[in-house]
């Protein structure tokens, strides 16, 4: 059932990780327009190690449930277009382990 | 209800809980505010544990903590494509009591820390976030939570959050975090029998090795990888800086992935069990990053002091003797009852005369050097494993003929610049 030598996906390995998603986002784009018509690189579909940030279509997609509150797109956002807090209190990522 | 509180610590990661403890046992009123579920559900770390200085703040932690391997070797990797240059210390005196330092989990370690602190006396309120630290007059009063009713006050707070260091900014202690001042970490918890991890590693049962892994675990980009052995798993992760990830469109875990991968590096976790997947920022901008330490009424540890020692991947140790002196500090301030910057600013001084500030100042250059200049990863880690392979491959050319091929391989970088390169690292390592 194991393999370790397989290249996991980010599903495959969100899926290992324990979470308790709250109705609503903890993170939001503050202009959308910003990243329509400003940002080329949108680093935050690159850095975010949950892949929660998604462009589809022609705006920003936040995948909040999967976030690891770590902060690299609020701090990597060449705009500072990035409004970001905590989840509530005992929402959001859980780890069990390390 | 606005209760007061001698002093609120905001996180209980091993900054903040060790300023509890210290704070509950000399007896003040002290809360400790935890976001997560329980202590540690918020907390990553590779992660190693240092017996310094948690043994001078509880001297029975080897008999209660949950503790994975004691360390007995530890391991710096240089890797590259299809080569490694390995070098490494292994000690059998870590390998008796007191020992030297510990595989942990974070999850595990942490609520087991906080326990400690309330058994001391210490409030520990979860799963409550701190929004907002209350100012009135330019003095610290206490903090809002998002729990109704929230408000807390006290004496003094101590900002303990972590790496985004919201409050510290808040407060104007800092400006936003630069990408060049923090690596992205990703890291995989693989389970694996402990035979197998003994087999593998050369261990007995109750040791546990590191290994640090420089190169081709970062794709050249500053930073390091990383495999650690717990009692029956392994952790295997990458850190790189985010600027660079950012730079190289480098996703994070495709690059612990490859790494995971690597013909070298493979069979080291092969048939193991991926349990968990964790993602954190590291402090990596050294003395020249950390914010102010204090104010009227509030000091800053841990890593939202961005208190990390890179270079000896130190960040825990640190953490919690910032905790152990800010609550020393803050026992003071209680004494003489004046919590001004007058008397806080005692932490700072003892910070800075510690090991902490002394290690952060010898390292304070050596990051950014590392940063700005991708020459030692990407060409000197290279050329070291070329000249191994030169010197150890045996084919018919004379060894005063290998010597010559290497030291040409030096000319074609450049003899002087080679040298002018060394010198510089020597420098800011010194």
């Amino acid at each position: 059932m194991s393999e370790p030598n397989k290249k996991l996906t980010i599903e495959e390995l969100q899926y290992l990780t324990r979470f308790a998603a709250d109705n609503d986002s903890h993170v939001f784009i503050k202009d959308l327009n910003i990243c329509k018509t400003k940002c080329e690189e949108k680093v935050c579909t690159i850095v975010c190690p949950a892949e929660a940030y998604k462009w589809e279509g022609d705006r920003m997609f936040v995948g909040y449930e999967g976030c690891h509150e770590c902060g690299s797109c609020r701090i990597s956002c060449p705009y500072d277009n990035i409004e970001w807090r905590y989840p509530k209190g005992g929402k959001g990522i859980i780890f069990r382990l390390a | 209800m606005a209760e007061k509180f001698d002093v609120i610590v905001v996180g209980c990661g091993p900054a903040g809980t060790s300023a509890a403890y210290i704070l509950a046992k000399a007896g003040l009123n002290v809360i400790m505010i935890e976001r997560g579920e329980y202590p540690g559900a918020k907390n990553v770390m590779g992660g190693i544990l240092y017996r310094y200085p948690l043994e001078e703040i509880v001297p029975e932690f080897l008999a209660e903590a949950p503790l994975e391997r004691p360390i007995v070797e530890q391991n710096l990797w240089i890797l590259n494509k299809d080569s490694v240059i390995k070098t490494g210390y292994r000690g059998l005196e870590w390998a008796e009591a007191p020992h030297n330092n510990f595989t942990v989990f974070r999850a595990k370690f942490d609520q087991w820390y906080a326990k400690k602190a309330v058994e001391q006396g210490a409030l520990l309120i979860t799963e409550t976030v701190v929004t907002e630290v209350i100012v009135e007059d330019g003095r610290v009063k206490g903090v809002k939570t998002d729990r109704p009713d929230g408000i807390l006050y006290a004496n003094i707070v101590i900002l303990a959050d972590g790496v985004n260091s919201l409050l510290a900014k808040q407060l104007g202690f800092h400006k936003e975090i630069k990408p060049s001042d923090v690596a992205l970490a990703t890291l995989e918890v693989i389970n694996l029998s402990s035979e197998k991890i003994e087999d593998r590693f050369n261990l007995e049962p109750n040791q546990g090795a590191t290994i640090e892994v420089f190169g081709d675990s970062t794709k050249g980009m500053m930073g390091t990888g990383f495999i650690y052995t717990n009692k029956e798993s392994i952790s295997i992760g990458v850190g790189a800086l985010l600027s660079d990830l950012a730079k190289n469109h480098q996703r994070p875990h495709d690059l612990l992935e490859d790494f995971k991968q690597h013909r070298i590096i493979r069979k080291l976790i092969e048939g193991g069990e991926p349990k968990e997947y964790l993602a954190h920022l590291i402090p990596e901008g050294g003395y020249h990053a950390i914010p102010k330490l204090f104010g009227h009424g509030v000091m800053v540890v841990g890593d939202a002091a961005q208190l990390v020692n890179g270079i000896h991947r130190e960040g825990s140790n640190l953490a919690m003797m910032s905790g152990k002196l800010a609550a020393e500090t803050a026992i003071l301030a209680n004494e003489v009852n004046d919590y001004s910057e007058n008397i806080l600013s005692n932490y700072q001084q003892s910070l800075m005369g510690s090991f902490v500030g002394q290690d952060l100042k010898k390292y304070k250059d050596a990051t950014h050097l590392l940063a700005t200049h991708p020459e030692y990863f990407n060409i000197y880690f290279p050329m070291l494993s070329k000249a191994a392979s030169e010197m150890l491959t045996v084919d018919g050319d004379s060894k005063w003929k290998k010597q010559k091929n290497v030291i040409n391989m030096v000319r074609e970088r450049g003899i002087y610049r080679t040298a002018r390169d060394l010198f510089r690292l020597g420098r800011v390592m010194k």
